[in-house]
């Protein structure tokens, strides 16, 4: 009865379409943010480079002012210490890149991102795994000495390819389940986190000099900060004006269309937190969800007079801290079973067995 | 051109009679091999490594702390099989595993073929795969032996041999698969003319097959649950486990994704807990149930035999297949057939002596230096002495061995394997080369037509296992 058997098998399929083990989510989850975090990285170290350009001839101690706090944003900066004397641009530029030491570095991302696609490799289309595998032998193939003499921009742009290259295969072979919802959950979180992280680098190089803002050297830096959101385009065609400090604040905490603002992000995060929590049958605690619709809702209602006068520093911390906790409190609930206790599980079924043979 | 230079020598060469002539059936392939230069040949062998280890298409080899990840090296000639020639080939396949899983239910219910002495009781006890906990347990469908391996050889008059039956969780299928596709993206000129079955229906067959083996006990409306049970993603043939899951459409599973309440299997999702009728196991018995088998495994789920035994579950391959794969039971599968079918094997073993029968054992003792000896439950070429090949050292330690253990041991003629034309950077040259086809039983038993051809790549070897310098082949078999 053939007829019978190919219905059985479409059916099937279609069933075994709709579950998803809790722990592809979690590693579909981690490809996407590791990966949005290379693109970042990439793009950060990238603009840096080229900015010092710029400055023509810098000091040592110039250097080092420049790229600490570059290290310090992604929190890496004590690590940064052990393994080397003296930040300036090829040090930064290997620890941020190669160093596996640190879990930052673009190897790092790289591999993470790799490694979690490699788990659920038969969950993500053919093409979505050949660009990361791809990306991970380019990089594996890479070494700090030939970037930094055969052209760093060069490098950095294949890695920012890579990233988008990943985006557009995913958004086009990627069927619009559950996992898609973790993949672009992930990838909003991580793009939140490190526009603040961004922001936050601004207000390091800023403090010590605050006379100097409005000057030549603050307009190139903001300019940097711009380009490393991937921003400056989209901003000229809002304002047509000028690199103002408090426009560009604005533009990449506010703007409610550029795809890499935090608001943006926190909005199309707040989307897929709906998405995941309906399709999903495990009725989790609502209060985390709850506190980041508060955030949300403070958003709208602050103006960036308002994030001055409260500190730029002490906004992006919050932000970060909000971002950071709904992101844990999906994890922990959607992606994340803790693991079974397989000694208390065997001691269970060992008992079970042997109640039944004296049955 | 490329051929020019090419010498059968003293072997049975595939692609060419011993009067340096192309067989019939490798007309089509030789023409068009010939119109390629040889820096057209390396850039085309060049690029398809690269796409080999572009798709991730890598067996991960930890004689580091690191984990190398490597391609499966691969030859561009194909390797081809006339339609007469695999006829007989896919009926004696069939025949083989027809008498196996007859063996199998025969051993775990009245055996028979014990009482009737036509083996000798001692070697299926004493076999290390025979599972007492399952004598007298109903495995769906009567099948024990889903997926099977069977390594095939050519001796030097070109007869196919059994080398092998691999029955436990045979592996390899999927690099049949992306041969395939990747000589295809690669010569595609070379399939125009030749006529060549399609390999690709192995993955929709194994759904087929682990479909139709749910449990007695299966009531749903829809077709069971079937998953993929891998050890992991660190595990050498990930690749292979992720594939075929991706291919089928089915979850692969960890055994930390799953867990057994009121003897049901259950796996871990976003949704909660979704029951599991149907496993495709990769893992070991011994691995497969901690509370059961061995306590140290990190990789089973507990409980699962019981769910097993509880008919709330199927597993492919059953339990307790090894033992038909032990060397020594092997020896008497030709018997099997005889006693079981009524009929003479269509492919016979190679001839194996038992270093546990005295007559056999001293023969071994006088001729270690000249015959291959294999210990009962190894794979992948360990536990292996290549006798014409060893060291004086290594012939003593396995004399040494066998003594101490005889029933763990038995000894074969070593065979000339056929050799094929492969690539050797500036030419071809002959290669020795074996043959693992992929046979699946469910309603019926089918062969997927052609199967794994691994090949010796090291001049004058004859391991072709990929853990020691094998490559591999696509392989043909012809429509006509």
């Amino acid at each position: 009865m053939p007829p019978v058997s190919n219905a059985r098998e479409e059916l099937a399929r279609h069933k075994q379409a709709n579950v998803m083990l809790a722990r592809v989510a979690g590693s579909l989850y981690w490809m996407s943010r590791y990966l949005e975090r290379a693109e970042n990285q990439a793009r950060l170290i990238d603009v840096n480079l080229q900015l010092l350009l710029d400055f023509g001839h810098v000091t040592d101690e110039q250097l080092k002012a420049h790229w600490l706090p570059i290290v310090r944003s992604s929190g890496d900066e004590a690590l940064f210490n052990e393994l080397y004397d003296t930040a300036d641009s090829e040090s930064v530029t290997e620890f941020m890149t190669f160093r596996t030491e640190n879990p930052n570095s673009l190897v790092s991302c790289i591999s993470n991102a790799r490694e979690n696609a490699r788990q659920v490799r038969d969950q993500i289309s053919s093409e979505m795994w050949e660009v990361l595998n791809d990306a991970y032998h380019f990089i594996l193939g890479a070494d700090a000495k030939t970037v930094w003499h055969e052209g760093a921009s060069a490098f950095y742009d294949q890695i920012k390819r890579f990233s988008h290259l990943f985006q557009g295969i995913t958004v086009s072979t990627f069927s619009r389940n559950e996992g898609f919802e973790f993949i672009q959950f992930g990838k909003y979180l991580e793009r939140a986190d490190q526009i603040t992280r961004l922001l936050d680098i601004k207000y390091h190089i800023l403090l010590p000099s605050a006379s100097d803002v409005g000057g030549a050297v603050d307009t190139a830096q903001w300019h940097a900060v711009l380009r490393s959101a991937s921003a400056l385009e989209a901003y000229r065609r809002y304002y047509v004006a000028d690199v103002f400090y408090k426009k560009v604040v604005e533009f990449l905490i506010f703007d409610d269309s550029f795809p890499r603002s935090l608001k943006f992000c926190c909005q199309e995060m707040d989307h897929f937190i709906e998405l995941i929590t309906e399709s999903s049958a495990e009725a989790g605690d609502r209060t985390a969800i709850e506190r980041f619709r508060a955030f949300l809702e403070r958003l709208n209602e602050l103006s960036v007079e308002d994030i001055f006068s409260q500190g730029l520093h002490e906004f992006l911390d919050e932000a970060q801290v909000e971002v950071g906790s709904i992101g844990g409190q999906l994890y922990s609930t959607y992606m994340y079973f803790p693991p079974v206790d397989l000694q208390a599980e065997i001691r269970f079924h060992q008992q079970q067995e042997q109640q039944q043979q004296q049955q | 051109m490329l051929f020019d230079q090419y010498q059968p020598e003293d072997f049975f060469d595939e692609m060419f009679t011993s009067g340096n002539e192309v067989r019939p059936h490798y007309h089509a392939v030789g023409e068009a091999l010939n119109a390629v230069s040889a820096e057209e040949f390396r850039n085309r062998q060049t690029a398809v490594e690269a796409a080999f280890m572009r798709g991730g298409v890598t067996f991960t080899v930890y004689s580091d702390s690191q984990g190398t990840e490597r391609i499966f090296p691969f030859d561009c000639v194909p390797r081809v099989i006339s339609a007469e020639e695999w006829d007989m080939v896919e009926r004696g396949l069939i025949q083989r595993l027809t008498a196996l899983n007859l063996f199998l239910h025969d051993i775990y219910h009245e055996q028979k073929i014990i009482k009737d002495r036509v083996i000798p009781p001692q070697y299926l006890l004493s076999a290390k795969h025979f599972r007492r906990e399952f004598m007298h347990f109903e495995v769906p469908k009567n099948v024990y032996v889903h997926i099977c391996g069977t390594d095939l050889i050519r001796d030097k008059d070109g007869r196919y041999l059994v080398l092998e039956d691999n029955l436990r969780c045979p592996s390899g299928a999927s690099y049949m698969l992306e041969n395939r596709s990747a000589l295809k993206r690669t010569f595609p000129e070379l399939f125009q003319a030749a006529g060549v079955r399609p390999v690709d229906q192995y993955p929709a067959e194994l759904l087929k097959v682990l479909q139709y083996c749910a449990p007695a006990k299966f009531r749903g409306n829809d077709a069971p649950n079937a998953v993929l049970l891998t050890p992991g993603v660190f595990n050498s043939a990930y690749f292979e486990h992720a594939f075929l899951a991706r291919q089928m459409g089915i979850p692969i599973v960890e055994g930390r994704d799953l867990l057994v309440r009121d003897h049901k299997v259950f796996m871990r999702t976003t949704a909660g807990l979704v029951q599991v009728d149907v496993i495709y196991r990769r893992i070991d018995d011994d691995f497969l149930d901690p509370s059961v088998f061995r306590a140290d495994s990190l990789l089973g789920v507990p409980g699962l035999v019981n769910a097993y035994r509880a008919g709330n579950v199927s597993l492919a391959n059953s339990i307790g297949t090894g033992v038909a794969d032990d060397k020594v039971v092997y020896y008497f599968v030709p018997k099997m057939i005889k006693y079981y079918l009524g009929e003479d094997p269509i492919l016979p073993n190679v001839d194996t002596y038992l270093a546990s029968e005295p007559q056999d054992c001293a023969f071994i003792l006088d001729n270690l230096s000249k015959l291959v000896v294999k210990s009962a439950n190894e794979a992948g070429g360990y536990g292996m002495l290549m006798g014409p090949w060893a060291s004086r050292e290594e012939i003593e330690a396995f004399r040494k061995m066998i003594e101490e253990n005889p029933r763990n041991f038995i000894a074969q003629n070593p065979i000339s394997l056929s050799r094929h034309p492969t690539w050797c950077g500036e030419h071809f040259e002959g290669r020795h080369i074996d043959l693992r086809p992929y046979i699946l039983c469910g309603e019926k038993i089918v062969v997927t037509p052609g199967g794994l051809t691994r090949v010796a790549l090291r001049k004058g070897s004859l391991v072709v296992n990929s853990s020691q310098g094998g490559g591999s082949k696509d392989t043909w078999v012809l429509k006509h």
